[in-house]
C-alpha cells in the first residue's frame, strides 16, 4: 500500500532530475535569504549556480548543530516572519536547543512524508492512531499528528504518560496504531500483561516507534507483548522532525523521503563522502522546505545507505538501523563503544531491564566503567548466590558484545535518571 | 509445612529500608521476623509478615521488586548445641543450606529459626523423619 506511488516508486533518472531541481532551488533560496548560508558560500567563493549536479552537493560546506545553535532562535529563516506558523525545539540537553520553524509548506511535507509511513504501516482512513509521543516543542507528537491528519486517519492525541489510560484507549477505541518511542512501547506492552488484559482485548496491528535508538532484541518484545508489527521511524528536530525514514513492512531498512530529503554518507573524521554500504555519519540536505531550508546536516547518527529496490516496491533509498552517535561513542581503554552494544547485551539476557546507565571514570590512569542495570522481577533472588550469578551473566554478555570487561551493578527500579522520557545512558567523568 | 516469606530488593542507598519497613507500617502489616543479607552494592531483605499478599501489593505499588518463596521455620531448643543438632539432620543427607536467621520471642522458650535449603523437598522429609517439627502459618501467628 503507497501513500504516494509515484513519489515512493519512481525511477532512478526521474528521481534525480527531480532531486537535482530542488536542491538547486533550496540552495537559492538559502543564499539569498539567509545570512549564515552566504557567509558560508562566499567565503570558499561558492554561488549557487556552481550546484550543477547532484555531486557538486559536496561542494557546500556542512551545516553542524552549534550553527543552530548560534543561530537561536530564529536566526536562520528563508522567509518572512509572517510565513511562519509553527516552532518547534530539540530538547536542549546538551546546550541551547535548537529551533525549527515551519511554514505552511513545510508542514504539509511534514504530514505527506508521516502519511507515507502510516501506510507503510498498513494504515486506513478509518483506523484509530493512538498517539503517545509527547505533545509540545518535541516533534514527535506533533509530526505523527500532522501525518494523521494529512491521510484522514482518526488520531488520538494522548500525548505520552499516563499508562493506565492508555491501555483503557486500547481497549475501549480498539486503537490499530500506536505511535510512541520505543522504550515507551516496550512499557506498554509490560503493562498490559501486568494489568491482566489479554491480547485478544486489544486491537493493535502496528506500531511506529522512534526519537530513541533500539535494538532488535526489543523489536521482538514489542511485537510479542502488543501483538503487532512495529516500524522504525527515523528524524530530527534539526531537520524537520520524525517521519524524514521509516520502514515499510519488510522491515530491512528506513525508506528516505529523499524526494525531500537528499542522504549523504560521510566519514565522519575526514568528511569525504562515502559509498552506498559503507558505514559513516548521515548528512541530511532538505529539498522542499522554505522556513528553514538546511543544507547538508551533520547528523551525527552513524548508518549506511541501500540504494536497491525494496521488495515492497519503493525506489527509495534506504538508511539501515542506527547503530550509534559518532558523538555518543565512547572510547573505553581504546576500544569503540556504543551505548547500544550495551543494551544488545543486556536484552540477551533473561530478564534483564534494557534500562541501564554507563558510568565512566578513571580514577588512576586506567578507565573504569560501571553498568548500572535496574532490577526486575524476574531478575531479583532471595538468594545471593542467584544475584551474584546474573550479575556475572550480564557482565559476560556485556563482554562478548563489546570486549571489555565492566562492573555490573543492580539498581532499584526507576532509579536511573531520564530525562524528558529519554533515559540517560552514559555518564563520563573521565577528565580527558 | 513451609511457611512463606517476602524477599525486598534494596539499594545500598540512604532510607532505602526504611522506606520499605514505612510502606508495609502504613498498610498495619506486622513484621514477624527479618534479615538482611547484604553487599556494597545492595542488600536483600527478607522478612516474614502477617499477610504477604497485602505486603507484596503495597511494596510494588511502591516501586519495589518483591519475591515470595517458602522457608522452614523451626523451634530449637535455646540452649548450647540447640541448632547444631538440627543442622546435623541436614549434614547427614548432604542439603545445603542458602540462608539462615533466628529470632527469639517472648512465649516460647525455644529459638526461631528461618532457614531456606538448597533442596527444600528433602530437607522437609529430612526434618519429619527426624521427628522435628515444623511451624507452619497458625503457628507463627501465636509467636
Amino acid at each position: 500500500m503507497f501513500w504516494n506511488e509515484e513519489a515512493e516508486c519512481m525511477n532512478k533518472e526521474e528521481k534525480e532530475k527531480i532531486q537535482l531541481e530542488r536542491l538547486q532551488k533550496t540552495v537559492k533560496l538559502a543564499y539569498e535569504n539567509v545570512e549564515f548560508y552566504k557567509k558560508r558560500f562566499d567565503k570558499i567563493g561558492l554561488k549557487p549556480e556552481d550546484i550543477k549536479t547532484l555531486k557538486d552537493i559536496e561542494k557546500i560546506p556542512f551545516t553542524t548543530k552549534s550553527d543552530l545553535r548560534e543561530a537561536y532562535p530564529l536566526g536562520l529563516l528563508a522567509v518572512p516572519r509572517e510565513e511562519i506558523v509553527e516552532v518547534h525545539a530539540s530538547s536542549g540537553t546538551t546546550g541551547k536547543p535548537t529551533v525549527t520553524a515551519y511554514t505552511q509548506n513545510d508542514l504539509d511535507i511534514w504530514g505527506e512524508c508521516i502519511a507515507r509511513g502510516l501506510k507503510m504501516a498498513d494504515a486506513e482512513q478509518d483506523y484509530i492512531i493512538q498517539n503517545a509521543y509527547g505533545y509540545g516543542l518535541f516533534t514527535g507528537g506533533f509530526g505523527i499528528h500532522h501525518g494523521g491528519n494529512k491521510m484522514g486517519a482518526i488520531t488520538i492525541p494522548i500525548s505520552a504518560g499516563n499508562t493506565r489510560r492508555q491501555l483503557d484507549t486500547m481497549v475501549d477505541f480498539q486503537s490499530e496504531i500506536l505511535t510512541c518511542t520505543p522504550s515507551y512501547a516496550m512499557y506498554l506492552g509490560e503493562s498490559r500483561e501486568k494489568a491482566g488484559i489479554a491480547l485478544e482485548d486489544i486491537n493493535l496491528k502496528a506500531g511506529i516507534h522512534g526519537a530513541e535508538m533500539w535494538t532488535d532484541e526489543m523489536r521482538k518484545r514489542i511485537e510479542t507483548s502488543l501483538g503487532i508489527k512495529t516500524h522504525n521511524i527515523y528524524g530530527l528536530t534539526e531537520v524537520m522532525g520524525p517521519g524524514v525514514a521509516q520502514e515499510c513492512n519488510c522491515q530491512n531498512g528506513m525508506h528516505i523521503q529523499d524526494d525531500h530529503f537528499y542522504p549523504e554518507i560521510i566519514n565522519s573524521e575526514t568528511g569525504a563522502t562515502l559509498d552506498y554500504g559503507e558505514k559513516g555519519e548521515l548528512v541530511l540536505t532538505s529539498l522542499t522546505k522554505t522556513g528553514m531550508p538546511i543544507l547538508r546536516f551533520r547528523t551525527k547518527d552513524l548508518t549506511s545507505l541501500i540504494g536497491e529496490k525494496c521488495e515492497c516496491g519503493r525506489t527509495t533509498v534506504r538508511m539501515t538501523r542506527i547503530t550509534g552517535r559518532s558523538d555518543d561513542m565512547l572510547k573505553i581503554k581504546g576500544v569503540m563503544v556504543f551505548p547500544s552494544q550495551i543494551e544488545k547485551a543486556l536484552l540477551k539476557v533473561a530478564g534483564a531491564s534494557p534500562n541501564y546507565m554507563i558510568h565512566v571514570t578513571r580514577p588512576d590512569i586506567l578507565d573504569e566503567v560501571e553498568v548500572k542495570v535496574e532490577a526486575s522481577k524476574e531478575l531479583f533472588s532471595d538468594e545471593m548466590k542467584e544475584m551474584e550469578r546474573v550479575e556475572k551473566q550480564i557482565q559476560a554478555s556485556i563482554r562478548s558484545e563489546t570486549g571489555i570487561r565492566m562492573d555490573v551493578t543492580i539498581v532499584e527500579p526507576e532509579s536511573l535518571p531520564r530525562s524528558e522520557g529519554k533515559a540517560v545512558r552514559v555518564i563520563d567523568e573521565r577528565n580527558l | 509445612m513451609a511457611v512463606k516469606q517476602i524477599s525486598i530488593f534494596v539499594e545500598n542507598k540512604e532510607g532505602r529500608i526504611k522506606k520499605a519497613i514505612d510502606t508495609l507500617a502504613k498498610q498495619d502489616i506486622n513484621i514477624r521476623a527479618l534479615s538482611i543479607a547484604d553487599t556494597t552494592k545492595y542488600g536483600i531483605l527478607r522478612l516474614i509478615v502477617s499477610d504477604n499478599a497485602k505486603a507484596i501489593e503495597t511494596l510494588e505499588n511502591n516501586g519495589f521488586i518483591v519475591k515470595e518463596n517458602e522457608v522452614i521455620i523451626l523451634a530449637v531448643p535455646d540452649e548450647p548445641n540447640g541448632l547444631n543438632s538440627t543442622l546435623a539432620v541436614f549434614d547427614d543427607k548432604d542439603i545445603n543450606l542458602e540462608y539462615l536467621y533466628a529470632f527469639a520471642s517472648s512465649k516460647t522458650d525455644k529459638a526461631i529459626v528461618v532457614m531456606r535449603l538448597e533442596n527444600m523437598e528433602k530437607a522437609i522429609d529430612a526434618l519429619k523423619e527426624s521427628n522435628i517439627k515444623i511451624l507452619d502459618n497458625e503457628d507463627i501467628k501465636d509467636l
